[in-house]
């Protein structure tokens, strides 16, 4: 601690050159905090622990359609209650806004999801409407939506029969969440699978992905592989997963998110171990007649090369600090405004320790190089300017 | 009989510059009592910085012996010096060469950082030097915020507050104007006489070899006249 005044103040020798550095450190590990913590939460196995509700999507990708016939055999399986469908419907609102869209059986729908609260009298009239849609009440709260009114929705898959991709629905409902977990996922929309399996062009014969609520969620690993085996061999394999590990597969059908993360953080922190080691060079390269005074009043060899050394470790240190906070507080934004995705994504004690290995590897590679450079430095050549 | 601070035996250094060899010091023998105050003087490239740097151990001689307050200085290693400088040796120099991010008092505080002395002792410590020099009314002060004089009133309190026995200054009036430096040399004068701190001073100016109590010639690396 004795040497804290002398570090703290050769660190900000030069303050313009000293915030930039820090700056571009923090930089670092907020991609790293924000990027490892997605990478862990892609990278976690299966997990079906909780799981009162399946997903059940085909094998190949989730963009693959599942046929509606699948539904009255996975709805007669051993621990099966009940079984909804969820077609994505592709909805664009206006110019180019994307909406979340799916097309279900509203009876289904109100029971596979007993979170979504509504009227007795939104639930008839969502069912008893063909063009029917009901929005959750984000949705329509952002773009002023009242029940009654006329929803004008393009679909960028499904065109009608008559070749348009305008669809119009009745909206009939607007329903909430039952907590405040539910409410905050209250962004899409559900439309009337009736109407739209009779008025899109492709025919009424698919489901996309069937919604599977359990007896007993302690039987949900077993349930889960049961469908997938009952499928197998068949023209229409299963992958039957939680709806945690559903919603990460949403995002993995852009590539693997892991290898992709990890490739971004070699190369941001290639960038910035270039960046950082050169101005730690620098700044050392500008100090040899003071580090060559600081070894003439007795400093050893070893103790000029532990400052610079420390030197580094405190400068990472901080623009790890800062970064990992700031990357905790936009995962926790992220994780309370888009929890249906991103709801378990957590800058957690495995991203800090990873975020802390990154630092003080970070620090030995731009610290030691200069560090050792100042331990050699030679006190008569030094002072004579040599 | 003069008690014997420093002896320098027949001290040969040479210097390796590219794949010429340079010899600076040729078989040179120097001794000076405790409390004396000796100016080294002689043309450029005579060796007079190459002896300083010997005496404070900064550099080793090629052969020959040194002999510091009766410990022999040549063999140490790198490790061994910096301990031996950091308690026994001061060092002023031309261009002060103050840690320009550090206060006068943080300069000052340096070579005690050395030692296991707490905090408040090591700013105590380098006020009182400070207060010696005449500057502890800009303790706080940074060296671009001082005089060149005051400056190198600093680097002196800095040589002084470990309390070495020798202080070796390499023209420490070389970068100040006549007044300036005539008080700097008055401050030497004064701590060699009221603290009886042995100097050893490299100087270009006769004038401040007229501080000194005697003045030793170099030239050519070799010891010439030794004047009283």
């Amino acid at each position: 601690m004795k040497y804290f005044n002398l570090i703290w103040s050769s660190l900000w020798r030069k303050k313009t050159r000293a915030w930039l550095t820090l700056l571009s450190l923090i930089c670092a590990f907020l991609l790293f905090g924000l990027l490892q913590a997605l990478s862990v939460f892609f990278s976690a196995g299966a997990d079906f622990v909780g799981a009162s509700r399946l997903v059940v999507q085909s094998r190949v990708s989730f963009t693959e359609s599942l046929p509606i016939r699948m539904l009255p055999e996975i709805e007669a399986m051993p621990g099966v209650k009940a079984v909804s469908h969820d077609q994505w419907f592709g909805g664009v609102w206006g110019e180019n806004e994307q909406l979340f869209v799916f097309a279900n059986d509203p009876e289904r729908l109100r029971i596979t999801y007993p979170e979504w609260k509504m009227s007795d009298a939104e639930w008839a009239a969502f069912k008893n409407t063909r063009t029917g849609v009901i929005a959750g009440r984000k949705a329509a709260e952002a773009r002023g939506w009242k029940v009654g009114q006329k929803l004008p929705i393009k679909s960028n898959i499904f065109p009608k029969k008559d070749g348009s991709m305008a669809w119009e629905f009745d909206l009939v409902g607007i329903f909430d969440g039952i907590d405040e977990s539910w409410q905050a996922q209250t962004l899409g929309l559900y439309i009337n699978r009736e109407y739209f399996a009779e008025a899109n062009q492709f025919g009424s014969g698919f489901a996309g992905v069937f919604n599977v609520v359990l007896d007993d969620p302690q039987q949900a690993n077993a349930v889960a592989q049961a469908i997938d085996a009952k499928f197998l061999n068949s023209p229409n394999e299963t992958k039957t997963q939680s709806e945690k590990d559903f919603n990460k597969g949403f995002f993995a059908q852009i590539g693997d998110i892991g290898l992709i993360v990890s490739l971004i953080l070699v190369a941001v922190f290639f960038t910035i171990l270039i960046l950082t080691g050169n101005t730690m060079a620098q700044a050392v390269r500008e100090r040899i007649p003071e580090l060559a005074v600081l070894k003439t009043l007795g400093f050893s060899n070893g103790t000029v090369t532990a400052l610079v050394l420390i030197e580094a470790l405190v400068l990472c240190a901080i623009g790890a600090i800062v970064g990992m906070l700031l990357a905790s507080f936009a995962i926790t934004g992220l994780a309370e405004n888009v929890p249906q995705f991103f709801g378990s994504v957590r800058t957690n004690a495995t991203v800090w320790f990873q975020a802390f290995l990154a630092m003080i590897g970070l620090a030995l590679a731009v610290g030691l190089p200069p560090a050792l450079k100042a331990g050699r430095v030679k006190i008569v050549d030094a002072l004579a300017g040599r | 009989m003069t008690d014997t601070l420093i002896s320098v035996k027949n001290v040969v250094k040479h210097y390796t510059r590219g794949k010429q060899r340079v010899e600076v010091l040729h078989n040179l023998s120097l001794e000076i009592p405790k409390g004396d105050f000796v100016a080294l003087m002689g043309p450029s490239g005579s060796g007079k910085t190459t002896l300083l740097n010997l005496i404070g151990g900064l550099d080793q001689p090629t052969s020959g012996e040194i002999t510091i307050g009766g410990k022999r200085i040549d063999g140490m290693n790198s490790g061994q010096l910096a301990n031996w400088r950091a308690s026994n040796v001061g060092f002023v120099f031309q261009f002060y060469n103050l840690l320009p991010v550090l206060t006068a008092e943080r300069n000052v505080e340096l070579p005690l950082l050395l030692t296991k002395m707490g905090g408040s002792e090591r700013l105590k410590r380098a006020n009182v030097a400070l207060e010696i020099v005449g500057l502890k009314d800009r303790a706080r002060h940074k060296p671009k915020e001082l005089s060149g004089g005051q400056e190198q009133r600093v680097a002196i309190a800095r040589a002084l507050v470990s309390d070495p026995e020798l202080l070796v200054c390499d023209e420490p009036t070389g970068d100040l104007d006549r007044k300036t430096a005539d008080e700097i040399l008055t401050l030497l004068q004064r701590l060699n006489r009221e603290y009886g701190k042995t100097i050893v001073m490299v100087t270009h100016d006769p004038k401040a070899a007229e501080y000194a109590k005697r003045t030793v010639h170099l030239d050519k690396g070799t010891l010439q006249a030794q004047a009283a």
